[in-house]
């Protein structure tokens, strides 16, 4: 018995269903280091989706472009985790709900 | 190939020297603090002349087709690079006065202006994300500067957390659209685009998550709930020129795909930049009124001017997209002066206003020209920069968008009056004192006199937009 063998359209599923739970986390979650986290599935999904881009047209464009995102994803998670530390020194907190100063 | 690199390195000349004054900044120390606005100006106006020099040279292509020269990106980083000098400038008091006087500050206004030069003379999908990344780090490190200050913690944690969001959105457009067309240079994309549909399904794939993306990052309504906050929170400095570069450089980019790779297929997102430009306008009009804050009501109010500069790509036609670039322009200079009026205050309350045309005649001179021309009043840049766009509205025969817009002019009429009426009253005991160093005289003391200038003779901006766009 053998498998169907693995297409683009699988990837593309995949990636699709990586940036919905990302989503989903981003909105229903409320420690920010989860909404984080969230976020990086959400590019990680966008990094799957390049990759079989880039296996489907059989250059390395998309795997080039992919590299930039992860080290752009580093970079991000880098300065959101220290504003986050800056934070909890001045709030004591870490839970969305919680962060509420600026509210109309 | 010796000379492909001299049409490289010039084609990012603007963006290196920037890039390199800020990492030059990154190593110095000096006591004062005087020294990095003015190593900042230096940097300007050097990238400045780069900027003038490309002139000669429109059609250039650096980097097999990731930069492309030519006088729309020219016209777009000069009006980045003025809102850049003008935030440099009136940072310096306001960050004398809070203690943060770093040279970190000034190298990441360098950084985020050279990330913004890639935004919008970038011509390829990896390059421009670069670009917009750069910025919005930038930013957001920006936005949080005031380390002990739980509202600048706050607010810069908000906008990375919403700005990442929209970033991972517009990426996965863009992965979208390299798995369409098998390239990310914009070139390859529309040629390979061409014998696609206007309403296939799966362009309509790419399409919405990069123009939610870039909407969100011009703070247009329904996506503009980070603004409010991060403008609020960030030091005013920084708020002013958040307020205007990025969401200049965000419309270039937008302009850039919308106007080319995407142009063919106006049907799938019209309707979008139409929803968002009134939402935009109502939401932005609508909560102004009800701020105490005066910050806050400008920032609601740069969301409802998102909208307009959105109706002039609703009417789509060249009298539009001109209008658009004549908008960005007074909106630059306007709303940059208006928040660097309000960092030179201690405080920044509606109410704080009160009696300031006795206390500081001055500063609620400029104050108030920069207010008629954010309310579209003659004869300033403001009013042109409106009357414009809604003659390209008519012209384009979308009436309806035109009478909305025209009806919030009305609106905003309110709210920027309340400011003007606060400043007239008598004063009282304890009013607001305004600090105003001698660079921040020089850079907002222009931009009214150019807001003034520009609504009496708005000639040259005309002339330079429609050269812009040939």
């Amino acid at each position: 018995m053998s498998l169907a063998p693995v297409g683009t359209g699988h990837y593309l599923v995949l990636s699709a269903a990586l940036l919905a739970i990302g989503c989903a986390g981003l909105l229903l979650r409320r420690n920010v280091i989860v909404i984080l986290m969230s976020i990086e599935l959400m590019l990680n999904a966008v990094n799957i989706n390049l990759v079989a881009f880039s296996g489907h047209w059989r250059h390395v464009t998309g795997q080039v472009f992919a590299i930039f995102v992860i080290t752009v994803a580093v970079a991000e998670a880098a300065v959101g985790l220290g504003i986050l530390i800056a934070l909890f020194r001045n709030r004591g907190t870490v839970l969305a709900d919680e962060i509420d100063l600026l509210k109309w | 190939m010796p000379f492909m690199a001299v049409n490289d390195f010039f084609s990012i000349l603007p963006a290196a020297v920037i890039a390199l004054f800020g990492c030059a900044l990154l190593l110095m120390r000096f006591e004062g603090g005087r020294v990095y606005p003015m190593f900042v100006v230096v940097g300007e106006v050097l990238a400045g002349v780069g900027l003038w020099r490309q002139a000669d040279y429109v059609g250039l292509v650096g980097f097999q087709g990731s930069i492309l020269v030519d006088r729309f990106g020219i016209f777009f980083n000069s009006v980045c690079l003025a809102a850049a000098v003008m935030a440099a400038i009136g940072a310096y008091r306001y960050l004398k006065g809070k203690d943060e006087d770093h040279p970190e500050f000034y190298a990441l206004i360098l950084f985020a202006q050279s990330g913004m030069y890639l935004m919008v003379s970038g011509t390829e999908l990896m390059t421009v994300f670069i670009g917009l990344e750069i910025t919005a780090i930038s930013f957001y490190a920006l936005t949080g500067f005031l380390r002990v200050e739980a509202r600048s913690n706050e607010a810069a944690l908000k906008y990375l957390l919403l700005g990442a969001f929209s970033s991972a959105l517009l990426l996965y457009g863009f992965s979208v659209l390299y798995g369409l067309t098998g390239s990310t240079r914009y070139l390859t994309i529309t040629s390979m685009l061409a014998n696609r549909l206007p309403n296939d399904p799966l362009i309509l794939l790419a399409i919405v998550p990069i123009v939610l993306g870039l909407l969100f990052k011009v703070a247009a309504a329904p996506l503009h709930m980070w603004a409010p906050d991060a403008y609020e929170g960030a030091p005013t400095p920084v708020t002013a020129y958040l307020a205007t570069a990025s969401k200049v450089a965000a419309f270039g980019l937008l302009m850039r795909l919308l106007l080319g790779p995407l142009h063919e297929f106006r049907p799938s997102w019209e309707a979008i930049v139409g929803v968002a430009a009134i939402a935009s306008l109502t939401i932005g009009n609508v909560a102004a009124i009800t701020q105490s804050s005066a910050r806050r009501m400008l920032a609601y109010s740069s969301v409802g001017h998102a909208g307009y500069i959105l109706l002039g790509l609703v009417a789509g036609n060249q009298a539009g997209i001109e209008a658009m670039l004549v908008y960005l322009l007074v909106y630059t200079l306007m709303t940059t002066g208006a928040f660097l009026v309000l960092a030179a205050m201690e405080r920044e309350g509606v109410d704080d206003f009160r009696g300031m045309l006795y206390t500081h005649p001055g500063a609620a001179m400029l104050m108030i020209v920069f207010l008629v021309s954010l309310a579209g009043l003659p004869p300033t840049a403001g009013f042109m920069a409106k009357y414009t766009i809604f003659l390209a509205l008519i012209e384009a025969r979308q009436h309806w968008y035109a009478i909305v817009g025209a009806l919030y002019v009305a609106v905003s009429l309110y709210y920027y009056f309340r400011m003007v009426r606060e400043m007239t009253r008598t004063p009282e005991d304890g009013a607001v004192g305004v600090e105003m160093s001698t660079g921040w005289r020089a850079a907002v003391g222009t931009a009214a006199i150019l807001t003034l200038g520009l609504g009496l003779n708005p000639e040259p901006v005309f002339a330079w937009a429609r050269s812009a766009l040939k």
